[in-house]
């Protein structure tokens, strides 16, 4: 069985498994790390968005063979020693504004959140409407209002 | 605050007999149901079932004769541990109750831990998560047993140090005497634990004493949540418990005739069994991805399934031919009518976390993980399907990632532990995303006909012929209407006509009032959703009085001023006008809409606006429906006492999304036997491009002292109010919902065979 090593939240790991096999079941099923949710397997609703080499992506669209033995693959698990606090401003942004409801899908909220401010500070620019329509992540509690405050009061924060 | 009065004999109804355990540290105790208000008294006007005794009266009442005891323990460490014996799946009743809890212990918020309950069989139908009565049913219990905690600490204070226990303050979690000594909860525990059950009286404080409740505060939870620790069933580490699929047919409750390579995909990578079950094929291997591939690759001859030749249409074509019809009773000369029919099509309530559960089946016993609003039905159902007693079946319930109506059965449980039973191995099951949508329950396509007559200022009547694919209720609520059934004031009717009568009210003076329920029981997977019945119903008579009012030449929210029956519903109403700014001067193509709801003896009111101008409508976003935008909300909600402020926000923030989407974007659409839709870019629930940009929530003081519900009752109200602002902007009524239904499909289907979609392999390629 091919053998697959990449970084994970800082710590060199290799499985055992297919290269086939998407990273979400790797990082779910295989390393027990279950903060990326299942919410669809078709890149549709963002509930496993995680980062990869500090951008985001889905875990469940990536097949483990693409990943390289120097990638960073960071979880929400990670997310705050990317910033070496206890929590990232984001996730406190999260708690300031009470944004979970059943909290399914806000691990992913947070990881996509998090990459669409980088994305807009590296083009020079703050969040606006048009970036809020590209975040694509469902969220069926219906917390969208609340986490647009959030992220709103955060992109500055980190 | 009737709660607070004194009775004429001069008892206070503050006070009631808590319940002290045989324990090793403090335990205490109350029964659930006791101080559950009788029905509330009639209103002025004709009044509707539901407006005498409704749902949640049943519900608690229900609780009543049968419960059993709730238990607070006080550990040695200072803090109190209660499991609840409900489902969280995101409504925050764990964090209301800790509030709750708080208030009456005196102790800090973070030093209550509220868990779930395992089922717990001896509780009766008193464990059953619906009808947003949770904080309804057990606000009085749990003020009670935490109110005899709280006095056992101050006798044992007291003891301790010799002060009279009237000379003590407790606060935070400490008592102190009048000389500045004090003892802490901690320092307590154990001895005011007790060796034989006592009952105590205690009196719980006045409202005017809280400090807690009433407060807004941020959910317990939220910290395991925004971390990834929050553990739901698919995150449950059981030794041995790894993952299933089923394979399912391509149309609604097809069978397996036979499977021509089953030796095949069990020798696929990973998969370690593979066996024929009630639902389908199931699978189980070292990882999902893995099962993924093997319920694809499985080549199954399928037998037919219950409607295979049914569509929208012919669904429709049914519940005309259902549909009783309007008496119209004699009426004075020159009297008008206004008539419409509304069609509401069929919808899903699949939440974000799929069906899914933990089984580990042994010889002899069971344990299931999973998060179930009736785990008692789960339980018993459970046990009957694998030939086992009930007590050797263990029920754990998890936290749930959201439910609107499909916790309330235990599909996927039934199903884990059945595979679990036939492969004799421990299994984490779980559906696929295409499969929920598509075999999952959904909520029932129905047909509203409204029918109001009026002459000289004065609505005459109103009759609503409500006609829906039947819902199914067997998840407990049918064991409560049983039992209850001799108290109900609608004796005769079908569980679904009870749930139909006891939820349904028109707020509103409109004489002669009847609203009817039929069903035609077709051989659908069906469920209630969020707020079951009335998003659909009252958005159809919220329809109907802007109708009136256009025809009686009145402003809408005037108009509705003028008919509401409760000057709750007046207040809230009036509440989102001005601070909504009703009757400002809007755009051509946009518009306002206000509507009002009465439900879980609560009200909201909601003011929308929503832009219908072409520029908006056909905004572009990949595999999105934008349509029109709703641009903003006002909402005004009083559920008598918000326990918390901050969470009913929530709820109302979610309803309002739901409502959304109900009037505007999302529906299943039926052919062939199946539902074409198979991913959330199918199904349009609401996401960030349809969110309003302007939300605004006002929570009522408190007005009867004692929490309504709280978990659905936005919907309806929001539901109605687009659609109301949708025809005042166009013009035109909308009388099939949602508006989109009949327009080209928005999606391309996904094959039925194999019965769900490979995952893409392109996700390096998508970053951002």
């Amino acid at each position: 069985m091919p053998q697959h090593t990449f970084v994970l939240n800082g710590q060199q790991v290799t499985v055992d498994v297919e290269d086939d096999v998407r990273l979400l079941w790797v990082l779910r099923d295989i390393l027990g790390v279950t903060g990326p949710k299942y919410g669809c397997g078709l890149g549709v609703c963002q509930a496993c968005t995680s980062h990869l080499n500090g951008k985001a992506f889905n875990p469940c669209c990536t097949p483990v063979g693409d990943v390289q033995a120097t990638d960073q693959v960071t979880t929400i698990e990670g997310l705050p020693a990317t910033v070496g606090k206890d929590l990232h401003p984001m996730q406190q942004a999260w708690l300031d504004m009470d944004v979970p409801q059943c909290g399914y899908c806000q691990p992913g909220q947070i990881m996509a959140a998090v990459a669409k401010v980088l994305q807009a500070r590296a083009a020079g620019q703050q969040l606006g409407d048009a970036d809020f329509d590209q975040i694509r992540n469902i969220c069926r509690c219906g917390t969208y209002h609340r986490i647009r405050e959030a992220i709103l009061s955060a992109q500055n924060q980190f | 605050m009737s709660t607070e009065t004194e009775q004429p004999t001069g008892v206070s109804r503050r006070r009631f007999l808590g319940y002290v355990l045989a324990a090793s540290t403090l335990t205490v105790a109350a029964q659930l149901g006791e101080g559950a208000a009788p029905a509330v008294a009639a209103v002025p006007g004709v009044p509707e079932p539901a407006d005498l005794y409704d749902l949640n009266d049943m519900l608690t009442d229900a609780a009543l004769a049968t419960s059993s005891l709730i238990t607070i323990t006080v550990n040695p460490d200072g803090t109190a541990t209660f499991a609840l014996p409900r489902a969280e799946v995101g409504q925050g009743i764990t964090t209301s109750t800790a509030m709750i809890i708080a208030e009456e212990l005196d102790l800090p918020l973070s030093k209550v831990q509220v868990s779930l309950a395992d089922a717990r069989p001896e509780l009766l139908f008193n464990q059953l998560t619906g009808g947003s009565n949770t904080t309804i049913s057990t606000y009085t219990p749990v003020r009670v047993a935490a109110a005899t905690a709280k006095q056992r600490l101050l006798e044992a204070a007291a003891d301790e140090l010799g002060v009279a226990l009237s000379a003590l303050s407790a606060l935070q979690g400490v008592i102190t005497a009048p000389d500045g000594r004090s003892l802490a909860y901690a320092d307590l525990a154990v001895k005011a634990a007790s060796l034989t059950n006592l009952q105590i009286s205690v009196t719980l404080k006045a409202a005017s004493a809280f400090t807690v409740i009433g407060t807004p505060q941020n959910r317990i939870d939220a910290l395991d949540a925004v971390t990834g620790r929050k553990q739901f069933a698919m995150d449950v580490q059981v030794a041995g418990a790894m993952p299933a699929m089923i394979c399912r047919p391509p149309t609604i409750n097809g069978t397996v005739v036979s499977v021509q390579n089953q030796a095949a995909v069990q020798a696929m990578p990973g998969i370690t069994d593979v066996a024929v079950v009630s639902t389908g094929v199931a699978v189980r291997g070292r990882t999902f991805g893995q099962c993924i591939d093997a319920v694809r690759a499985l080549q199954v001859t399928w037998g037919p399934g219950s409607e295979d030749a049914a569509t929208d249409a012919s669904v429709l074509a049914e519940l005309r031919a259902a549909e009783n019809p309007l008496v119209t009773p004699p009426l004075p000369l020159l009297t008008s009518a206004v008539d419409a029919r509304f069609t509401f099509h069929f919808a899903s309530n699949s939440a974000l976390e799929t069906n899914c559960a933990v089984a580990d089946v042994q010889p002899g016993s069971a344990t299931i993980w999973a998060s179930v609003k009736a785990p008692i039905t789960a339980q018993e159902e459970i046990a009957a399907k694998l030939g086992l007693p009930v007590s050797a079946v263990t029920v754990h319930v998890t936290q749930g990632g959201g439910s609107f109506g499909r916790k309330l059965f235990q599909d996927a449980a039934l199903e884990a532990a059945e595979v679990s039973q036939v492969m004799g191995k421990p299994v984490r099951l779980m559906w696929h995303r295409t499969d929920d949508f598509r075999h999952g329950r959904a909520h029932p396509m129905s047909i509203s006909r409204v029918r109001a007559t009026y002459t000289l200022g004065q609505v005459l009547t109103l009759d609503q012929r409500h006609t829906s694919v039947a819902t199914e209720f067997g998840h407990g609520l049918g064991e409560i209407i049983t039992s209850s059934v001799a108290k109900l004031p609608v004796g005769g009717l079908t569980f679904s006509e009870t749930i139909f009568s006891l939820t349904q009210q028109t707020p509103y003076n409109f004489g002669v009032t009847t609203q009817l329920l039929t069903e035609v029981d077709n051989g659908f997977h069906t469920g209630s959703m969020r707020n079951i019945y009335s998003p659909n119903v009252r958005c159809a008579q919220e329809l109907i009085v802007d109708r009136l009012a256009a025809a009686m030449s009145q402003d809408p929210y005037h108009f509705r001023r003028q008919f509401l029956k409760d000057p709750r519903a007046v207040a809230v109403l009036d509440q989102v006008a001005q601070a909504g700014n009703w009757g400002r001067t809007m755009a051509p193509g946009t518009a306002q809409g206000i509507a009002i709801h009465p439900e879980y003896h609560g009200f909201v009111a909601v003011l929308a606006e929503i832009d219908c101008t072409p520029a908006t409508v056909n905004r572009q976003i990949p595999d999105a429906v934008t349509g029109p935008r709703v641009t903003k909300v006002v909402c005004a909600v009083d559920v008598g006492l918000a326990v918390n402020p901050k969470g009913l926000q929530a709820q109302m923030m979610g309803g309002i999304m739901d409502g959304i989407a109900l009037t505007l974007t999302s529906s299943l659409h039926l052919a062939g036997g199946h539902f074409q839709e198979g991913s959330w870019d199918n199904y349009f629930y609401t996401r960030q491009w349809n969110t309003p940009p302007e939300l605004d929530i006002h929570v009522m003081p408190p007005t009867t002292g004692t929490p309504g519900g709280a978990g659905e009752l936005a919907v309806a109200g929001a539901m109605a109010a687009v659609a109301c602002a949708y025809g005042r902007a166009t013009g035109t009524m909308p009388t099939t919902f949602p508006i989109n239904h009949d327009q080209p499909l928005a999606f391309t289907p996904l094959p039925t065979v194999p019965p769900i979609p490979q995952s893409p392999t392109d996700g390096l390629s998508r970053t951002f």
